[in-house]
């Protein structure tokens, strides 16, 4: 434990939301939260809360976001029932940030992508995944429906407020080794519960040269630690990717030096080989090398982990002229409508179709075990999501390993988890 | 509140696609969702778990996903209270917020046995007691603020109690 009198970036930011001077780790705050966010599992749940209140109006139709996601296009009877709570919700409450299929994307990559997250401010959502928005330097966090009701009714919501354990990553990051190896790496260091109830600085060399959709990946798998946060603090490549995007005023917000942290981890990437997390669980992770020659029947490309722009282009490297191991099923799923969009004008699509991959409209779908992509008892799959427990992909008796987009999509050329260097 | 129940055992991080697997987020409806309570890490636990049984586990209890029905279908279930050694905090937030009784109990209470032994629990002061040994074991207090939104019944309570208020 450092002895500053500083504040971290997290500290600051639920002060402000807060209206106080000064929050220190413990504190129990109310802070005004500037988004909240809700998709077409957990808003229904939040919207049968909120009719509870009675109330004709939201506390701010223009800082509700709502997007059906995880089982869209409907699977399903039932989601589509559950999808047309939120389609009626947003209609009668005048709700304009609703994102239809077709218009749509996997919620934590379609708001950035939008301009809907600003550094420096307070972003719930009833999604654990809410906390990938701090790779932009906002405090962003995953809550419930009912918090997610009671923000749609106050504005508000409730925190204590974390302590902050930073992470330093030095050297130089080897070829094929990625954002998503460094946030495995972290995981299998510090394990699932390693960073509970606590914010995660991603800080260092390796961080400052890493582009924003390395860092939306890290930032996006804090809750796999446990986290209550994961963040980096805004530098010129979040101003770049905020420019053109973000047109609300804001306020980037940093840690001072003298910022006190529980706990400084530090890691040497220079010699990382890509990581693979092993079922069943997210911190059980190894080197590639300790996972070559694991079967695959399935390979997901996609989510709100790694199914943006750069995930695609790396994959597309790696498939050019390259066709799927005849055992393996490759599904390629663009996370937003214009990451789709842009991929085709790339041509990255065709290289997907042409190496035999199905490549499929914006969806959550398999990553969850929704649609799309479900697994049979006993097969394995290699995917670039993130989580891996028993059944998350299907049948109990399935197996769900992860990786990064460039040893995914290795592998289901080779039929085998291989390290990319292998199959170029 | 005093609350009196057999015990059901389960271990560290258990996730919340154990509790209630994805394939069944189409419904909000509780008893729907307690159908399926830990259907694919225990099969048969829809079936043992009864009104008033009390779940036991280890540390990081509700990892991973932040779906409210998790502790929705431990309610819809009939189950009394969750006793664990730590919970995730949305899982935590969550079982506040609806109302569900949890409790954080440093001491490893996992070794009991699993649908034979019972617990008594005072909600209020954070006691445990062992019914077949005598043994208590103590459970970390909620701080007030917590304590308000659960004397109101959760979050949805509290909320509506401010919204009077203005």
């Amino acid at each position: 434990m450092s002895n500053g009198n500083g504040s971290t970036m997290v500290e600051k930011i639920l002060a402000s939301g807060a209206g106080v001077k000064k929050a220190v780790p413990g504190d129990l705050v109310n802070v005004q939260v500037d988004l909240a966010l809700g998709n077409d599992i957990t808003a229904p749940v939040a919207i049968k809360e909120f009719q509870r209140f009675g109330l004709d109006r939201v506390f701010d139709p223009e800082k509700i976001v709502l997007v059906p996601d995880h089982f869209t296009p409907n699977k399903d009877i039932a989601a589509a029932e559950q999808a047309m709570v939120l389609r009626r919700f947003a209609e009668k409450y005048g709700i304009r940030h609703y994102y239809e299929v077709g218009r749509m994307g996997i919620e934590h990559a379609l708001l950035p992508e939008q301009g809907l997250v600003r550094p420096g401010t307070v972003i719930i959502g009833a999604d654990s995944h809410t906390c990938t928005y701090g790779a932009l330097g906002a405090f962003a966090t995953g809550v419930g429906s009912t918090d997610l009701a009671a923000a749609m009714a106050i504005g508000e919501a409730w925190f204590k407020v974390p302590v902050t354990i930073r992470f330093e990553y030095d050297g130089t990051l080897p070829d094929w080794v990625s954002g998503k190896d460094l946030i495995l790496a972290t995981i299998g260091r510090i394990g699932v519960d390693g960073a509970r109830y606590r914010a995660m600085e991603f800080a260092g060399p390796v961080i400052e040269k890493l582009s924003m959709d390395g860092r939306l990946t890290m930032c996006n798998m804090a809750i796999e630690a446990g986290g209550k946060c994961g963040y980096v603090q805004p530098d010129q490549i979040t101003f770049a990717y905020l420019e053109g995007r973000v047109t609300e005023p804001y306020t980037a917000v940093y840690s001072d030096d003298d910022a006190v942290y529980e706990e400084v981890i530090s890691f040497d990437v220079s010699m990382m080989e890509p990581q693979i997390a092993f079922p069943p669980s997210p911190d059980n992770v190894r080197s590639v090398s300790e996972a070559a020659g694991i079967k695959l029947d399935q390979v997901v490309i996609g989510s709100c982990t790694n199914g943006r722009i750069e995930d695609l282009r790396v994959a597309a490297k790696i498939l050019k002229g390259q066709k799927v191991h005849p055992r393996v099923r490759l599904l390629v799923i663009p996370a937003t409508q214009q990451i789709y969009s842009q991929a085709l004008e790339e041509g990255l699509l065709s290289v997907f179709v042409e190496a035999e991959a199905a490549v499929s409209t914006p969806t959550c779908g398999p990553c969850l075990g929704g649609h799309m992509g479900i697994l049979a008892g006993g097969e394995k799959a290699l995917a670039t999501t993130n989580r891996n427990f028993i059944g998350r992909m299907g049948h109990p008796e399935s197996e769900v390993y992860l990786s990064s987009p460039a040893v995914a999509a290795a592998s289901a050329v080779a039929g085998t988890i291989v390290h990319p260097e292998e199959v170029i | 509140m005093i609350l009196e129940g057999k015990v059901w055992i389960f271990g560290d991080n258990i996730d919340t696609d154990a509790i209630i697997a994805a394939r069944y987020l189409s419904t909000t409806d509780p008893e729907e969702l307690a159908a399926h309570l830990m259907e694919d890490i225990r099969p048969d636990f829809p079936k043992l778990v009864g009104r008033g049984d009390i779940l036991v586990a280890g540390s990081n209890f509700g990892c991973g996903s932040s779906r409210e029905h998790a502790p929705l279908a431990i309610k819809g279930a009939g189950i009394a209270c969750v006793v664990a050694r730590s919970f995730a905090r949305i899982f935590y937030r969550n079982a506040i917020n609806i109302g569900l009784p949890i409790l954080e109990c440093e001491e490893d209470l996992t070794g009991l046995a699993s649908g034979e032994d019972h617990l008594r629990i005072d909600l209020e002061r954070g006691a445990i007691t062992h019914l077949q040994s005598g043994r208590e074991y103590r459970a970390s207090p909620f701080p007030p603020f917590m304590r308000e939104i659960i004397s109101r019944g959760g979050l949805v309570g509290y909320v509506q109690a401010r919204l009077n208020k203005q």
